[in-house]
């Protein structure tokens, strides 16, 4: 056998001393990284917490605005806020997942859905505040919805549509070939293979998406600003004007009305989000509890 | 060769369920099947043999017509089966491949339970009353030799299972849509050597019922499985015949450097 390559023991234990010395610092980095990611996360839910919770009582949590938010509490706004969410979501997600389908299955791969997909990543990192000046001049005034429930989720449909129909896109062409072919082989239309193949094991990342969707709403203050309005008061119907959380927190902060109620407010708006995921997480497990052995 | 005292007795039935007739096969201008004529018999295990690349899987996807969804494919030619042309215009897909099922080289149970995998066929193709999924759902399973393997956990999970059991679920499923005709794409490339074992079994007692036609890279396994094997090469075929023939006394040179190992 030849053996004059060099690969000598103590050539090769030498470089492996070199390598577990490289492989520790890499570890010391990474360590950090993940530290500092985590750290900076604990202090700011800390920081608001600690000035918030103090603030928070149950009369803050169940009765209306009063005094441009100096005095009373933010009930109206926290149902606003879901009201926002969850039109927003009923605009945005089913709209984002048929055209997620047609793109990926339905139409020819050429350069007119390379055209779309060039599209639909941009618009996905446009400054939000672009949707907002164009959900005044299409929601609100052309079309004369003004400022109410409508015009605002509309306008944050908009907003995440793009981020949806990616996010939808991608986890239907990860679903393996396999699927599909034995699908198509037993006999099953296209249709029938989208919907009770693809569409269940696309789920768990198109959830995903849509609950990243979630969070985009819940902060989303630039966008709303010339759509939403800022009525106080609960939304009797899409047509009224509706602050959300947000952007409650927004006026509040800018304006110096009240820091106090800016940190209940921050707080309620983490906890809030913090529960929704946690409720999507759950949802996520149900419907994935044939994806491993378990 | 020491196999051959194992192989098959030529089998007696004739009737032909399957008739290809010049089929010709096109990828854009790469010609992949050239003129292909076979005879398939009822009720017997054809194998197919050859080199990687030399078109026997693009040849099973015809009889099932999976390559139309491969664009630019082109097929020229008949394929009958018993007597009617699935080519021909108007034929209902759906129901040629409820006929004509279809076994993959990769195991491809869907994220579903054990049950629902086996009663999707029958579901997509509208039976919707749960006593009759059961007894389906049994029975496809009991033929594919699974049943006493899975059916204290039907409602779990099919991911959950070893490869050589996904492999017999996937066979239940093509079972339970009750074809005549069922496509076998290497179907234990995949597998270990003991799930082989259960799955050529299992082809030896389905064949009673089913015409199987078979892809193997492994010919030991066409020696044993099959009754008749056809050699393809380079998108020819070379040369069909009883499998004891073809590998005791193939007429063709191409046929017996092939299966003496001088190449592929």
């Amino acid at each position: 056998m030849n053996k004059d390559f060099g690969l000598t023991k103590e050539f090769v234990l030498k470089n492996r001393a070199k390598q577990k010395r490289r492989q520790r610092t890499a570890f010391v980095f990474l360590y950090l990284a993940a530290g500092i990611a985590v750290g900076v996360l604990l202090v700011i839910i800390g920081f608001i917490f600690a000035n918030g919770l103090k603030e928070i009582s149950w009369e803050f949590l169940t009765s209306g605005v009063k005094d441009a938010g100096r005095e009373g509490g933010i009930f109206p706004l926290i149902i606003n806020t879901l009201y926002l969410v969850g039109l927003g979501l009923l605009f945005a997600a089913p709209l984002a997942v048929l055209a997620a389908i047609y793109m990926t299955e339905y139409s020819k791969q050429g350069a007119v859905i390379s055209v779309i997909r060039f599209f639909t990543t941009n618009l996905a990192g446009i400054p939000s505040i672009i949707f907002g000046l164009f959900g005044y001049m299409f929601f609100t005034k052309m079309l004369g919805w003004s400022w109410s429930l409508l015009s605002g989720s509309a306008t944050i449909a908009v907003v995440i549509l793009p981020t949806l129909i990616r996010t939808s896109e991608e986890a239907i062409m990860t679903v393996p070939a396999g699927y599909k072919e034995g699908s198509l082989a037993l006999g099953a239309t296209k249709w029938q293979t989208m919907r009770k193949v693809v569409i269940p094991t696309a789920s768990p990342g198109i959830i995903n998406g849509i609950i990243l969707g979630m969070g985009r709403i819940f902060g989303e203050t630039a966008a709303l600003f010339f759509t939403l309005g800022s009525g106080t008061e609960i939304a009797n119907s899409l047509m009224d004007s509706a602050r959300s959380l947000s952007l409650h927190l927004y006026t509040l902060a800018k304006q110096g009305i009240s820091p106090g109620k800016s940190y209940a407010t921050a707080t309620v708006l983490v906890v809030i989000v913090l529960i929704l995921n946690l409720i999507a997480g759950i949802f996520d497990r149900r419907i994935n509890r044939y994806k491993e052995n378990r | 060769m020491e196999f051959a005292m194992k192989m098959n007795e030529p089998a007696q039935s004739s009737r032909i369920k399957v008739r290809v007739s010049k089929l010709n096969l096109f990828y854009g201008s790469f010609q992949a099947l050239k003129n292909i004529d076979m005879d398939i018999e009822e009720n017997q295990v054809t194998a197919l043999i050859g080199p990687s690349g030399c078109g026997k899987s693009t040849f099973l996807k015809c009889i099932n017509r999976m390559n139309d969804l491969i664009g630019g494919c082109r097929v020229e030619g008949d394929i009958l089966i018993d007597g009617a042309d699935i080519y021909k215009d108007g034929i209902d897909i759906a129901y040629l491949r409820k006929e004509v099922g279809m076994v993959f080289q990769k195991p491809n149970p869907f994220e579903m339970s054990i049950f629902d995998n086996i009663a999707y066929g029958p579901r997509i193709h509208g039976l919707r009353d749960r006593k009759k999924l059961e007894i389906i759902v049994e029975r496809s399973l009991k033929q594919a030799a699974l049943w006493d393997e899975v059916k204290d956990r039907l409602h779990q999970s099919a991911i959950g299972l070893s490869g050589g059991q996904q492999q017999r679920l996937c066979i239940a499923r093509v079972l339970a849509v009750e074809p005549s005709v069922v496509l076998m794409d290497e179907p234990t490339s995949a597998l270990d050597p003991i799930s082989t074992g259960k799955i050529e079994e299992l082809i030896a007692e389905l064949k009673n019922d089913y015409t199987i036609i078979i892809v193997t890279h492994n010919m030991q396994q066409a020696a044993r499985v099959s009754d008749k094997t056809a050699f393809f090469l380079l998108g020819d075929m070379v040369e069909m015949g009883d499998t004891r023939q073809i590998f005791q006394l193939p007429r063709d040179k191409r046929t017996e450097d092939y299966i003496t190992g001088r190449f592929g």
